[in-house]
């Protein structure tokens, strides 16, 4: 791409650009990029992602050069940057809020991706790459919940490390590796520290190449039909560039609500209690974005099987490209999956539900069921609707839906500048 | 208003975490009106210093705010000189021992935090009947409910347990306290302090003046964060609302 034609006539940057073709790479990648002019603004989750990724390292960083990772110091050091830190509470409320953010974003973007079959050919790798992300992600969080050291942090600690404790024969043993002794401890929380600084590093790693696969075919589109030419798509800058920038701003809006005028809302009081060995609170209860699995989880009476199915409600994704047969990818055009997929969302909404309620009489039963429908939604469904199902006939190209009036006429478009699939 | 965005927010974010909590037998002490409530409030400096004195003058004989320093009163509408009048009227020990090796007391300073009744949590147990007073600086955030949780259990006293309930010896009975039973005696009465300002020291007066302090020494910051977000917000209504008008004139050619 290095020779794309630069439109600069700046003799410096073409000086630079014919020995160090980044400037073209860049131009090529966020200016012209070819997008599809039909996106809507379900497309604007994945740059909103991207951006949260830099505001949580960023904000992570600094958090860092005040936080002392020591079991009788982490609490202490916590409240010292809430109180005594210039704009240390921003900062914090900012990191905090900034995780359960970063998840609701990610879920729409997976979300949107189920609706319009973003993972389908030739996206497989794409979608495997952002399940990966989940996954860093799940284990960024866990890591980071734990190092201000209150109660619900040591008693997930403890809960979440034990559940290795399920794997036959050799299963404590790994606990009390993960652990580094033989409870949960300093040396536990140090070595989540060092590795919640890593993670995220990892996870901008892995982004990079979600982008690049991502570039390699272009986003897909609410019609889930491929771009035929240049009467499909719009340059990305400054038509998405501004749909984005917008999106931005309305995002904003909502994550500075819950920074400033409701920072604890979406957190566990208990937390706020420095961690005591000696006593479990009455209930344990992960932050939100994780309580479909720990639902999961407890909704199977065996431990061992309870643990592989809720790694297994992850698992699963990695192959929804081959579990989901149906030859078209968007659910616009598929009157069955159309409302099967809202299915499965009120089914992880009841899940989370049930995850959040102590597992006593209705959330056990509703808990079983929503388990049950989870994996037969991926493992049966999803293969047999793709099948069975007569989809509606597919537009001739984007320009001919969107142009001509038509259903498809409103052109929403939102363009994920930098992850959209 | 803003209490129906936080709700709408609530859906919007399936923050479920909430409802874990419903479900147990202690019923939710009602809610209070506090000058800190909405995304304009405010603590007020009178209520804040007659609920220090509250602290200083019932709480304090049994419950530290550890994380609280003589200088963070300043905060609470204390000029320089009344805080460290304040201070120096606790005795502290001194970081580092003097040119003699010997550790030494000394009246406290501005930049001390402020001493709790006991040394240590044992010692603590040991006068309170095997209970451990709580630290006082972080409850309103430690506690489900926050301040109407706190101003609960400070007003929600029975004399008489219900029939039926058999209290265990030393515990009392309290209608917001999960499970009832509270190892904490009835910790306000009528004048049990004498407000300067001519405030009759009723319970709930003192309750309510006490928790506004209390939930200072928890969110100390919140003042500047309702300050700062509401020209936060202000800015990003006006930039999305720019961002809204470029975007539709871009588009406005390819539609």
């Amino acid at each position: 791409m290095a020779q794309t034609r630069l439109s600069t006539t700046s003799r410096v940057i073409r000086w630079i650009d014919y020995r160090l073709p980044f400037v073209g790479m860049l131009q090529h990648e966020l200016y012209d990029y070819p997008t599809p002019r039909n996106l809507s603004y379900w497309w604007n989750f994945g740059s909103l992602s991207g951006i949260m990724l830099v505001v949580m390292i960023v904000t992570g960083i600094f958090l860092a050069m005040q936080y002392t990772p020591h079991a009788d110091l982490a609490f202490d050091s916590v409240e010292r940057i809430m109180r005594d830190v210039d704009w240390g509470w921003m900062l914090r409320y900012a990191h905090m809020n900034g995780a359960s953010m970063f998840f609701a974003l990610i879920y729409i973007h997976m979300f949107r991706g189920l609706y319009y079959g973003s993972y389908k050919q030739p996206r497989e790798l794409l979608w495997i790459l952002g399940v990966i992300i989940l996954v860093l992600m799940i284990m960024t969080a866990f890591m980071g919940y734990v190092l201000p050291w209150g109660q619900m942090s040591y008693w997930a600690a403890t809960v979440i490390t034990n559940l290795f404790s399920a794997i036959p024969l050799i299963g404590q043993s790994i606990v009390t590796f993960l652990w580094g002794g033989f409870t949960v401890g300093n040396p536990t929380l140090n070595r989540f520290y060092a590795l919640h600084y890593l993670l995220p590093f990892v996870i901008l790693g892995v982004v990079l190449l979600h982008l690049i696969a991502l570039h390699r075919f272009g986003s897909n589109n609410p019609l889930g039909i491929d771009m035929k030419g240049p009467q499909d798509t719009l340059p990305f800058h400054p038509y998405f560039t501004i749909k984005d920038l917008f999106g931005l701003a309305v995002f904003l809006i909502i994550y500075s609500f819950f920074i400033f005028y409701a920072p604890n809302f979406l957190g566990s009081s208990d937390n706020y209690i420095p961690a005591n060995p000696m006593q479990t609170p009455n209930h344990i209860v992960p932050e939100w974005y994780l309580l479909p699995y720990y639902a999961i989880l407890r909704s199977v009476p065996n431990k061992l099987l309870g643990v592989i199915m809720a790694f297994g409600s992850i698992g699963l994704l990695f192959v929804v490209p081959w579990l989901d047969t149906s030859p078209v990818r968007s659910a616009r055009f598929r009157p069955v999956y159309k409302w099967v997929f809202w299915l499965l969302v009120i089914d992880v909404i009841a899940l989370g539900w049930v995850g959040a309620n102590p597992p006593e009489g209705l959330v056990v039963t509703v808990g079983q069921i929503a388990t049950f429908y989870y994996f037969v939604h991926f493992l049966i469904l999803f293969p047999v609707i793709g099948r069975l199902e007569r989809p509606r006939p597919l537009p001739g190209s984007i320009a001919t839906a969107v142009l001509q009036g038509g259903g498809g006429a409103r052109l929403g478009g939102a363009g994920a500048p930098l992850a959209k699939s | 208003m803003s209490r129906f965005v936080l709700a709408a927010s609530a859906l919007v974010l399936l923050s479920l975490t909430s409802l874990a909590t419903r479900a147990e037998e202690t019923p939710s002490p009602p809610r209070q009106q506090w000058s800190f409530d909405g995304i304009f409030g405010t603590y007020d400096r009178a209520a804040q210093q007659r609920g220090f004195q509250v602290y200083k003058e019932v709480c304090s004989a049994c419950h530290p705010v550890k994380h609280l320093y003589f200088r963070d009163l300043a905060d609470i509408g204390y000029g320089e000189d009344e805080v460290k009048a304040i201070a120096s009227t606790y005795q502290v020990t001194n970081e580092q021992p003097n040119d003699q090796g010997q550790m030494f007391q000394r009246p406290a300073r501005p930049s001390d935090p402020i001493p709790g009744p006991f040394p240590n949590d044992q010692a603590a147990r040991a006068a309170n009947n095997g209970a451990l007073p709580p630290d006082l600086s972080m409850i309103v955030k430690a506690r489900d409910g926050g301040p109407n949780y706190v101003y609960g259990v400070l007003t929600g006293y029975k004399e008489e347990p219900p029939a039926g309930v058999n209290l265990l010896p030393g515990m009392n009975y309290n209608e917001y306290f999960p499970g009832h039973q509270i190892a904490m005696p009835p910790p306000l009465a009528d004048n049990a302090v004498t407000f300067a300002d001519g405030t009759p020291a009723t319970v709930p007066q003192m309750a309510h003046d006490v928790v506004t302090f209390l939930t200072w020494a928890s969110e100390p910051n919140l003042e500047p964060r309702h300050r700062t977000g509401f020209k936060v917000m202000l800015f990003l209504i006006i930039t999305a609302g720019i961002f809204y008008a470029a975007k539709r004139k871009i588009w406005a050619a390819v539609h």
